[in-house]
């Protein structure tokens, strides 16, 4: 088989040194009863590359993928241009199949791009200092949560009706049992009166900018209403391009930020691998949870860098640490890394500028047709409009158009009614007037 | 004749002396060859550089709420060649397993095939987003489906719940589903027994879950001890949570009557399956009384380590566990194939925990997984886990002479080593695993499990030919036979020929350093 | 006359009159390592004897500290915060984790003398 290198002969020799009989003598503590023979697995046998090719092609070819069709989904997920050189890059064996660094002297490489990303995010979200990354954004939301209970030593967490679902129903899990979560009121469009529900037991304010419909909140006022109770606030952010054109958490009095890094460097890959930033003040570096990579110096002088702080981490502290977390992002850190160094400020800045345009003239096309009317009236790349229809037959017609219109609010808060008739609707830098057109004429075609 | 006129040497130099003429000390450059130093990205790059053409256009500020960005960012400037140079220049500052054997125990260091990369880049996998409608995903999602079958039909296990995005996170999602089965039956336990020899993930995730942990000892066999589990039972413990393989390489032989005694006990068996490569295709979890064990797809199926992640962590589920798994849940009907994103829509008899995270899971790793899954089939899962066991006790039996094996062999995929062997001779584990790098390999892990001292856990998996395995030996068999012989030298201060010697991680802990910070114009312009 | 005594777990406590000193030994400086972190108590923290008092943290191990006697936590050595070192440096003195108002001195009779905490170690 082609990726087992021993022969017969080898294995042969091998139990000749070892000096048992057969493999079976190797797996003697093993109880019989739970040993089984290949026929208990009705599963195929040893295929080539061809075969294997051909049956995932075929199972890829049934999916309309999103750079095929106009296509507009957001909702937590984006899609934007990669350059070639960023998956050239991490393919590279030496980035692809290393592992976690934690023999320093020989994994620099990976340190050094890990130091890069933790500064690279601390710029982005105006905060003092970030992490090696989390799993993503929804689950460094539920890490936030828990350290700002453990700093305020106060249960309650106050979530804004503006957070993406998932993300809010992430945190309830996770949560620990002595926690109260509690869910502001979902307003579309509107910034909720968040400041009267925050109390002397709440440990945080979790608010998304720009939240799941799309609008920009104002950060100022919500971090004074939490500071004068004692409490911290949560800043998230799904799509980091936004941090290209708005002012960035940290800048606004956000005291930890989790954010979702997919939209730079990585693809949409159906919701999986993404990568979780976190970042948050000086002061609470020791209860911050994951990865942190340092500056230091070698033996001899030279400048490197190290795993550090590892004490806060599950491999030391065990039942005592910040969290259970093992693995970072690694690789998808390294894209994202890679993707912010070839942007660059200018080629941010113009990224930001390109997906706020695209988007505020297809928002401008969509609410002249009737009965169209936009929900949202600040917005970054992403805004919600409401239909005179359900929006999720709405999408589910213009699917069969080939045209992916957005995420119908319903999908994410099914019970509620009032989302029955509204559609999430992105546009990034790879949107064309042409995708617009088509959408706007699909759209006008299916409310009429 | 025609003559050479360019005046360019051709001859080789004087083959006569014996001596290579050499120089000492520094370069010029500081660079050496092909190892290069690298600064940081904030120190190259310039003012208005970019690698990326975007077209500049204007906008109104009117949509942004008035939360327009008034500052910069901070970031450099690079043009793409600069940028290609610094990351290929990073890249090999770095050991992999493409390069090398890596004989990390409990890490699972396996080839990554290079077909799962391509699978994975596949647009209708990479290029669908996870809210789009399911009409338009159907393949993403029979994939998956079929990756839950391999996952289940392997272990034995009636259910899986494919969201967790790590091990850790599995685990999480594993305790998670327990807590919930007890609530279901109105139990408040909260006791979680955890053997000393366990992965720090362990009983950190039993804490996360809102247990407390009470630790089991291990015998000096290296098994767990079983009277000592059974002796804690009590109607107050949730759940066991055991490695099997465990820690120290060896399968638990009384697994099966400790498995029943939990569940007489009323509580669950949940299985870190981080040693899963010893026995896929040969033993069945869900045979050996397992409740929930969390499967990493960077181990076992061979997904990419990547410098530390993305990993993956499905967890197969017992009958008893299978109705609390988390959303979404992944269903089969004559419409096809849809994600259950809703409690609501679901049957009174499932009662899923909630949610480990946004949308479905790690889809790339999916892929990568079961294209790896259909490369090597059935048999080639165990034929792989039979040359994993294989090569490991090769190992043990090549070096247990020279090195000292706390317990009897055989061992399952991997081979526990300790210190007792270096007693005496001032070289200590870390030394011994730093002079490892120097000759061209990365270490083995070390001070895991704790409890031998020292410890010096091995496994080579079935990925290495007998020629590598041989070299391997040669390596350590002469370097252990030097230590104990007291020719430390090239112990002392190791590794010599790495990009960085010995890095100082004090420094780096007393005074934290997490960002690059430019200089002061001041110090600068001197 | 101040008097100091040590428990098997390695800690040292210094009796002046009802307040007490309290920090690690030299032993177990030595064993821990570099001192890269001290996570001391508040002032005002009521500690039971036994009760987990300071954590202790080198590169590559965290250590709870307890404390040899009950009492009310009365100052913390701040200096540890900038300068972890001292813990290494002069363990038994300069290196000192916090004081204490003591609650019971009935307890510090059970504790070792300077020369039965040696002999403990030297059988370790």
């Amino acid at each position: 088989m082609r990726y087992l290198p021993l022969t017969d002969t080898d294995r042969r020799q091998m139990l000749a040194r070892i000096g048992a009989r057969d493999i079976d003598a190797l797996f003697r503590d093993v109880p019989k009863a739970a040993i089984v023979g290949r026929d208990a697995f009705d599963l195929p046998d040893t295929k080539g590359e061809l075969e294997v090719e051909r049956i995932l092609s075929r199972m890829a070819s049934q999916d309309v993928a999103a750079g095929s069709v106009p296509f507009f989904c957001g909702a937590g997920a984006y899609r934007h241009h990669v350059p070639a050189a960023v998956d050239h890059l991490i393919q590279r064996s030496e980035f692809l199949t290393s592992y976690t660094p934690y023999q320093p002297e020989i994994a620099q490489g990976t340190l050094q791009y890990l130091f890069e990303f933790q500064t690279q995010v601390a710029l982005l979200t105006g905060m003092e200092v970030a992490n090696a990354s989390l799993y993503d954004g929804s689950t460094a939301t539920a890490e936030a949560v828990l350290m700002a209970q453990r700093v305020t030593r106060r249960p309650k967490a106050i979530l804004s009706g503006g957070l993406h679902p998932h993300y809010a129903e992430t945190v309830e899990t996770v949560a620990n049992l002595s926690s109260k979560v509690v869910r502001a009121p979902v307003t579309p469009g509107k910034a909720e009166d968040i400041a009267s529900l925050i109390d002397d037991q709440t440990a945080c304010v979790v608010v998304q900018s720009p939240d799941v419909f799309g609008l920009i909140r104002d950060l100022k006022l919500i971090a004074e209403a939490a500071h004068a109770k004692g409490a911290l606030l949560i800043a998230v952010v799904t799509e980091i391009v936004s941090l290209g054109l708005i002012e960035p958490p940290g800048a606004m009095g956000a005291d930890i930020v989790a954010a979702e890094g997919q939209s730079i460097g990585n693809g949409l890959n159906f919701g999986g691998p993404y990568v979780g930033l976190f970042a948050t003040r000086e002061k609470f570096l020791r209860q911050m949870p994951g990865r942190l990579v340092g500056e230091t110096a070698d033996a001899a002088g030279k400048r490197g860098y190290v795993l550090t702080l590892s004490t806060r981490e599950q491999h030391i502290r065990r039942e005592k640490a910040t969290s259970n977390i093992c693995t970072n992002s690694g690789l998808c850190c390294l894209a994202f890394t890679i993707h912010l160094s070839l942007l660059g400020e200018e080629g941010f800045a113009r990224l930001a500028r390109a997906n706020h345009a695209r988007a505020s003239a297809l928002a401008g096309r969509l609410s002249k047709i009737k009965g169209v009317s936009l929900v949202t009236p600040s917005f970054f790349n992403e805004f919600t409009i409401k239909l005179p229809k359900p929006a999720a037959e709405i999408v589910e017609k213009l699917a069969d158009d080939n045209i992916i219109a957005g995420v119908p609010a319903s999908r994410l808060m099914p019970h509620d009614p009032a989302m029955r008739d509204i559609l999430i609707v992105a546009a990034t830098e790879t949107t064309t007037d042409e995708d617009c057109a088509a959408f706007a004429d699909a759209l006008t075609e299916a409310l009429s | 004749m025609t003559m050479n006129n360019q005046g360019r040497p051709t001859q080789a130099g004087n083959t006569e002396t014996t001596e290579l003429p050499t120089i000492s000390g520094a370069t010029i450059s500081g660079d050496r060859g092909l190892d290069h130093e690298e600064a940081l990205i904030f120190e190259l790059g310039r003012a208005g550089m970019t690698g990326v053409d975007i077209p500049d256009v204007q906008i109104s500020d009117s949509r942004l709420g008035g939360e327009r960005r008034k500052s910069a960012v901070g970031l450099p400037g690079l043009s793409e060649p600069e940028v290609v140079r610094h990351y290929v220049r990073l890249s090999r500052m770095n050991y992999a397993i493409d390069a090398g054997l890596y004989p990390l125990g409990s890490c699972t260091m396996k080839h990554n095939p290079r077909l799962n990369e391509k699978m994975a880049r596949l647009p209708g996998f990479a290029d669908v987003h996870p809210l789009q409608p399911e009409s338009t995903v159907q393949g993403a999602l029979a994939l998956i489906s079929e990756l839950m079958r391999w996952l289940t039909v392997l272990t034995g296990m009636p259910a899986v719940a494919m969201s967790p995005k790590a091990g850790a996170h599995g685990e999480l999602c594993g305790m998670l589903a327990i807590k919930a089965a007890l609530d279901a039956r109105g139990e408040h336990r909260r006791r979680v027994l955890v053997p000393e020899s366990a992965h720090g993930t362990n009983p950190a995730t039993a804490a996360l879950a809102g247990f407390t942990v009470d630790e089991i000892p291990a015998k000096s066999d290296g098994h767990v001890d079983a009277d000592a589990l059974r002796a804690k039972l009590g109607p107050d413990v949730a759940a066991i949570m055991l490695t099997n393989p465990n820690t120290c390489g060896l399968f638990e032989r009384r697994i099966i009557e400790i498995a029943d005694a939990v569940h007489a006990a009323g509580a669950y068996f949940y299985c870190d399956g981080a040693n899963f490569n010893a026995i896929a295709g040969r033993v069945r979890p869900g045979d050996l009384g397992v409740d929930a064990m969390h499967i990493n797809l960077h181990k076992t199926f061979s997904t990419p380590h990547g410098g530390g992640g993305p990993g993956a962590g499905p967890v197969v589920l017992s009958q008893r566990l299978a109705p609390f798994a988390p959303l979404p849940l992944l269903v089969h009907d004559a419409n096809g194939f849809r994600m259950i994103e809703d409690r609501a829509a679901l049957p009174d008899r499932l009662k899923p925990f909630g949610r480990m995270c946004a949308f479905h899971g790690q889809m790339g790793m999916f892929v990568r997984a079961l294209a790896y899954m259909l490369s090597h089939g059935a048999d080639g899962i165990r034929q792989a886990s039979e040359d994993a066991v294989l090569s490991a006790n090769y190992i043990l039996a090549s070096l247990k002479d020279v090195m000292s094996a706390p317990f009897e062999g055989p061992c399952m995929h991997e081979a526990l080593f300790d210190d007792t062997f270096l007693e005496g001779s001032g070289v200590t584990t870390l030394d011994f695993a730093k002079a490892m790098i120097d000759e061209g390999y990365h270490p083995m892990t070390m001070y895991f499990p704790l409890v031998v001292h020292g410890a010096m856990l091995i496994e080579p998996t079935e990925s290495e030919s007998k020629e590598s395995l041989d070299r391997f030996i040669h390596v350590l068999r002469r370097m252990a036979l030097e230590a104990k012989a007291g020719k430390t030298a090239r112990f002392e201060g190791a590794p010599h020929y790495a990009p960085r010697r010995r890095l100082d991680e004090t420094a780096a802990a007393r005074k934290p350093v997490l960002r690059f910070k430019p200089k002061p114009l001041a110090q600068a312009a001197e | 006359m101040s008097e100091t005594r040590f428990t098997d777990q390695h800690e040292w406590v210094r009796i002046d009159g009802d307040e007490a000193t309290i920090g690690i030994t030299k032993y177990a400086a030595e064993q821990l390592g570099d001192v890269v972190y001290v996570e001391l108590p508040e002032t005002g923290r009521k500690l039971g004897q036994g009760g987990e008092a300071a954590v202790v943290e080198s590169v590559k191990a965290a250590s709870e500290v307890y404390a040899p006697i009950g009492g009310d936590v009365t100052a913390a050595n701040t200096a540890l915060t900038d300068e972890p070192a001292k813990v290494n440096a002069d363990p038994e003195g300069e290196g000192w984790f916090f004081k204490m108002k003591i609650a019971d001195s009935g307890q510090i009779a059970k504790l070792m003398t300077k020369q039965q905490y040696d002999e403990f170690v030297k059988g370790l």
